[in-house]
């Protein structure tokens, strides 16, 4: 084995864990910026045990209700970025909010984005009367502004989490199934399907091997710019007391916590989770962008 | 042409049907409306009257009929809360829903048009770079919190406008401009390259090459042409704005259909929230229907389609 031949990196390529080097290989030239803000949320997110100062739920011991942040007049270092109406560390609420919004935003993309692609898949390739279903079932979910359904959904089956990762899984697939139903329908029509039809595979064979592998970049670059989106709907939900539920750190519900004393002028409690909901999605929409650009050569004009 | 308008109008009366089917299962796949509405001390014995008042106790497609039925006559149900008609408390509302709507729609285009324009006109410039940011932005920050900080700013801190409630346009200001926030940003995007899109066309080079001024080019020329699709968006997003504005109606205190859309799943009341999520579907469904036929009515070639 002199020379690798050339096709051998295709190859690679195009099982799992080629994809995954792919992609790590792909991540190393991402924007700088993007990629430190993304992996350090990431890192904040899963170590918060060991991070945080304080238990998020609890009120810190000797801390005074809405304490400012260290610099100003009556903060502390104890508590460096004040405290809350229970007295709870608004840093260690921040961190562990992370983790949730994280997990929803990661989870609810990838619940929505299964379901979409699915029958995006299933719409396109068999067509017919199953296609006519599909797609006006995604017509009629589209229908509702996203929120208002999810809103309805979240006031419907009750609060918590997971209720969220899967509200807003059912909620946002419909563009999935849009986009890749449109891309399957042209795939459909090309050769390398037509000969393995014609050559016995069966229909998920040719799903497997042939539909599915060609529309995972569109869906990983529609995850990508699905990802902030379905964050601020957490955020949405948790603030309008539907999402997550009390005591649990969302960023979302800290908002909602901050509500009532805002006229107060105690603007920690609002500006910072919020600038951490803007971080983060910031960093998702740059990072969709950027993806988009490299595995989506189409749309590079938009 | 009328082939086309009576295809479109049987795709939105199903798209309704199923829609409103979603609706009506979720809400009893989910659990017992009665009991979700009921105080937790009800008896079993009053359960069983509500339901049968409602009707609860008939199969669902009876029950599916008659609210197919009474949506139809505009009648959507009697709030359980509030005890007048659904349709008549909506109806309230709406007025001051479609003004919110009206003024953020409003906010979007006076930032997203002229933002977009010149990101257009001066591409790959400074401006459009600060015009991409604007767009980025728009995209990234959560309306609520825009609300949340500008009663912050403008409220707590410079004493300028009212934190809630409404009356004149200074209780507008602030919930427009956080509702219109991010449909500014959809305005950005979409103006500069529908602007792109005609600078490059045959005719607007033709009127270069006529040695017309750029200024009468991209005002008289292009401007007319690339901002159809632009005010097309405008009023889809309208409609939209009107329907989804639950958050920032209820940090502002605005009594529009969102904030009776919240107080109606606070108060368990769930013929309301019902009739307000199949009204926001309904007002959606027809504004798409019109612009479908608008667009085939505008460019003949779009009615060959489908």
């Amino acid at each position: 084995m002199a020379t690798i031949p050339a096709n051998t990196r295709l190859a690679a390529e195009r099982t799992w864990t080629g994809r995954l080097a792919a992609l790590v290989k792909a991540a190393r030239e991402a924007p700088l910026a993007v990629v430190v803000i993304l992996g350090g949320l990431i890192l904040v997110a899963a170590l918060a045990d060991l991070i945080a100062p304080y238990d998020p739920t609890l009120p810190v011991k000797g801390a005074e209700i809405f304490a400012p942040p260290f610099w100003m007049e009556g903060g502390s270092l104890a508590t460096p970025l004040g405290t809350d109406f229970q007295g709870r560390d608004i840093l260690s609420r921040l961190i562990y909010g992370a983790r949730v919004s994280l997990i929803v935003g990661l989870m609810g993309t990838l619940v929505a984005g299964g379901i979409g692609t699915a029958l995006g898949i299933v719409s396109g390739y068999l067509g017919g009367w199953v296609d006519q279903i599909i797609m006006r079932v995604t017509d009629a979910w589209l229908a509702l502004p996203a929120i208002v359904f999810a809103i309805f959904l979240a006031a419907m089956i009750g609060p918590s989490m997971w209720n969220i990762v899967v509200i807003l899984g059912a909620v946002y697939w419909t563009r999935y199934a849009r986009v890749i139903r449109g891309e399957v329908l042209s795939l459909r029509e090309r050769d390398f399907v037509k000969l393995a039809e014609i050559a016995g595979a069966s229909k998920l064979r040719v799903i497997k091997k042939h539909i599915l592998p060609n529309v995972l970049n569109t869906a990983t670059v529609l995850a990508s710019l699905t990802v902030g989106v379905v964050i601020i709907a957490e955020a949405s939900l948790s603030f309008l007391g539907v999402g997550v539920p009390p005591p649990q750190p969302a960023w979302g519900l800290m908002l909602s916590e901050a509500r009532p004393t805002l006229m107060a002028g105690q603007w920690w409690l609002t500006v910072f989770p919020g600038a951490c909901i803007l971080l983060i999605v910031l960093a998702t929409q740059l990072f969709g962008d950027w993806l988009r650009v490299r595995l989506d050569p189409q749309t590079r004009n938009l | 042409m009328s082939q086309f308008i009576i295809r479109r109008v049987l795709y939105s009366v199903v798209t309704l049907l199923i829609l409103s089917a979603t609706i009506f299962l979720i809400v009893r796949l989910t659990g017992d409306p009665v009991a979700l509405m009921a105080e937790a001390s009800a008896r079993p014995e009053d359960l069983e009257r509500i339901r049968h008042q409602w009707g609860l106790d008939r199969s669902w497609p009876v029950q599916y009929v008659t609210f197919m039925q009474n949506a139809f006559t505009g009648e959507l149900g009697k709030s359980f809360n509030y005890r007048p008609p659904v349709s008549e408390l909506y109806f309230q509302r709406l007025p001051n829903s479609l003004t919110l709507g009206l003024a953020a729609t409003l906010i979007s285009l006076l930032i997203g048009i002229p933002a977009g324009i010149i990101s257009a006109v001066k591409v790959n410039s400074g401006w459009d770079t600060v015009a991409k940011g604007v767009a980025l932005l728009g995209l990234s920050i959560p309306g609520f919190w825009l609300g949340l900080v500008l009663i912050l700013v403008f409220s707590v801190w410079l004493r300028w406008l009212p934190t809630s409630g409404s009356g004149d346009w200074r209780h507008v200001v602030m919930p427009a401009l956080a509702l219109g926030w991010y449909f500014a940003a959809s305005m950005l995007r979409l103006t500069r390259s529908s602007m792109l899109e005609v600078l490059g066309s045959e005719y607007i080079k033709l009127a270069r090459l006529k040695g017309l001024p750029d200024f009468v080019v991209i005002a008289m020329h292009a401007f007319k042409n690339a901002l159809i699709p632009v005010f097309t968006l405008a009023g889809v997003n309208m409609v939209v704005m009107v329907n989804a504005a639950v958050i920032i109606e209820v940090i502002f205190a605005w009594p529009g259909i969102g904030r009776l859309l919240y107080e109606g799943i606070f108060q368990r009341d769930f013929p309301l929230v019902q009739g307000v999520v199949v009204m926001a579907g309904f007002m959606i469904v027809v504004i798409n229907l019109l612009v479908d036929i608008l667009y085939a009515i505008i460019d003949p070639r779009i009615r060959l389609t489908r």
